[in-house]
């Protein structure tokens, strides 16, 4: 059954993607177990937003907000001396979460270009804030003086962050298809298609419009506090709204509104990005004519060349 | 009139837009069982008024009060909790979806909170027994696996009515169910909204009068914003104001 055969995929792909630090470290391509945890933690991003415009229907340009907050919010509870992993990373997402509730109850109230635009005005008065937050770097942005500890495991060892970070996604991914399949689920579904025809039958749209806004902005918020742990540190550019533009595109490419279209699309983008690059400083322009090629010729991003539509909904 | 079986009542409503006054210092009572049908030319007013019952638009003044309750400030799901549902004139079905996921939403939304992420709806057996249950009801369960979108026309009129009555409406509005409809579909329809009306109270916008005078038990006419005659199908037939204002423009045709 195609439903077996997708199941033995995903088992496929897990599988590899666990043995691939140790098989990396053997080989001595260390490189690249930072690199594929960089992929995993964009597409952890790219995934907070996919549930926002993929299952929600909310254009919104300003995800960077949520992913930048959940960043500075470990970087500056270590430099105030809180390191722990289950402080600072729940931390991390009530910051996400938190502020993702508060622009959206206000930016909820509009539609269409003005709720695109509305987000990307808040994500922008964020970076300017952190601009201007002299005490934690300012324009220079803070260094994370000190890895996330967490008893027992080793983050600062790059193969068991790695599978931190794997263990992260495969459980968002996971509780991000069991959210689709929900009632919440059918609820967004049915806003999609047809907001009016909901409030008719009695749903406060508004509410589950939020409600999915603020879940998007703690799962972004958990994928800050693991990108600066991955650099080390954080500065405003990580909440510019170019940033917030990256993970559109990276979304666009991998397949909006299917759960693993944002870790195709990151996982594309970011690995031919260092493809690219070796080539070439105007790698973007290559990027450019991938994305292009992909919206005229695959709408439904990579996803859709192999799952057929079938694993959409 | 005794006040207790009335189901909907307006009370001087009055609406303006700009320099237009859509709705003037409007009453309206809706008693409880049968049809009310709401008839009136174009530009009468007719729209603006359900959309301030069904509460997407905000009266500058008056009343709405809804099984004698005050209404006029709740948001519209609110309303529709309470009893109030409503089909719409541009059929909004959710086309991507099935019939039956169609009818499933309208059973969730009345049957307990929707804030729950973990078990997957379909395994939730009551809901799609209840929505293979309403589109038996309508004979539309042939096509409940069917996606909306690709029902034909009458259909999708048919399950824009389903959606309303699978809300188990105290009141159900229909703004122009007929609209669009060819002579055969429109009389399938009829036979519909007649069956409908022996289980809830119906008050319809239709500009079929055909079917507006064989359907209702009470006929109001909307003239400039503001009900200028009220009464029983004959009465209205009769009204020599009616005539001049409204009908008399069909008699002569």
């Amino acid at each position: 059954m195609a439903l077996s055969r997708s199941r033995t995929a995903l088992a496929l792909v897990l599988a590899a993607t666990i043995a691939f630090p140790f098989l990396a470290e053997a080989a001595g391509g260390g490189y690249y177990v930072g690199l594929m945890t960089r992929v995993m933690i964009y597409a952890l991003a790219a995934t907070s937003l996919n549930l926002v415009l993929g299952y929600g229907g909310m254009i919104s340009f300003g995800h960077a907000a949520f992913f930048g907050a959940g960043a500075y919010a470990v970087a500056i509870l270590a430099q105030e001396g809180v390191t722990s992993v289950w402080v600072a990373w729940p931390m991390a997402i009530a910051a996400g979460a938190a502020l993702a509730l508060v622009i959206g109850a206000i930016s909820l109230r509009t539609r269409g270009l003005y709720f695109i635009m509305i987000t990307l005005a808040f994500a922008q008065m964020l970076y300017y804030f952190f601009v201007s937050l002299k005490a934690y770097g300012g324009e220079d942005g803070i260094n994370l003086v000190v890895r996330s500890r967490l008893p027992g495991l080793d983050l600062r060892d790059e193969t068991t962050f790695y599978l931190l970070v794997l263990a992260l996604l495969a459980g968002c991914l996971y509780l991000l298809g069991r959210l689709a399949a929900s009632r919440f689920g059918a609820v967004l579904r049915g806003i999609r298609e047809n907001e009016a025809r909901m409030t008719a039958l009695g749903y406060p749209t508004y509410r589950y419009r939020l409600a999915c806004f603020t879940i998007a902005g703690g799962a972004a918020g958990l994928a800050g506090a693991l990108i600066v742990n991955q650099h080390g540190f954080v500065s405003p550019g990580l909440l510019d709204w170019t940033q917030s533009g990256t993970l559109l595109i990276m979304l666009i490419l991998g397949g909006v509104g299917w759960l693993y279209g944002g870790v195709a699309g990151a996982a594309a983008m970011l690995l031919l990005e260092e493809v690219l690059s070796l080539w070439t400083g105007y790698w973007k322009l290559g990027l450019g004519l991938v994305l292009l090629f992909v919206v005229l010729r695959a709408p439904g991003g990579v996803g859709s060349w192999f799952a057929r539509g079938n694993a959409r909904g | 009139m005794p006040v207790a079986d009335l189901l909907l009542e307006v009370r001087r409503l009055f609406k303006r837009f700009g320099g237009v006054v859509a709705t003037d210092r409007l009453d309206l009572a809706v008693r409880e069982g049968g049809m009310h049908a709401l008839i009136g030319p174009n530009g009468a007013g007719k729209t603006t008024l359900i959309a301030q019952i069904c509460g997407e638009v905000a009266p500058d003044s008056g009343q709405i009060l809804f099984a004698g309750r005050d209404i006029t400030k709740l948001p519209g799901h609110a309303r529709v909790a309470l009893g109030l549902g409503r089909s719409f004139q541009i059929t909004r079905i959710f086309r991507g979806l099935t019939v039956r996921d169609n009818i499933a939403l309208a059973v969730q939304a009345r049957s307990g909170s929707s804030m729950r992420f973990w078990r997957p709806v379909s395994a939730e057996r009551a809901l799609t027994h209840e929505s293979d249950a309403v589109l038996a009801g309508l004979g539309m369960d042939a096509s409940a696996g069917v996606a909306a979108g690709s029902l034909p026309h009458a259909d999708q009129r048919r399950l824009e009515v389903a959606l309303a009555l699978a809300c188990r409406p105290r009141l159900l509005l229909l703004d122009e169910p007929l609209a669009g409809m060819g002579a055969e579909d429109a009389q399938a329809m009829i036979g519909l909204i007649a069956q409908l009306k022996q289980r809830t109270t119906i008050l319809m916008v239709e500009h079929d009068m055909d079917a507006v005078f064989r359907l209702a038990d009470v006929i109001s006419v909307l003239v400039g914003g503001a009900v200028i005659a009220s009464g029983a199908p004959q009465a209205i037939r009769d009204d020599s104001e009616v005539k001049r204002a409204y009908l008399g423009e069909e008699e002569a045709a």
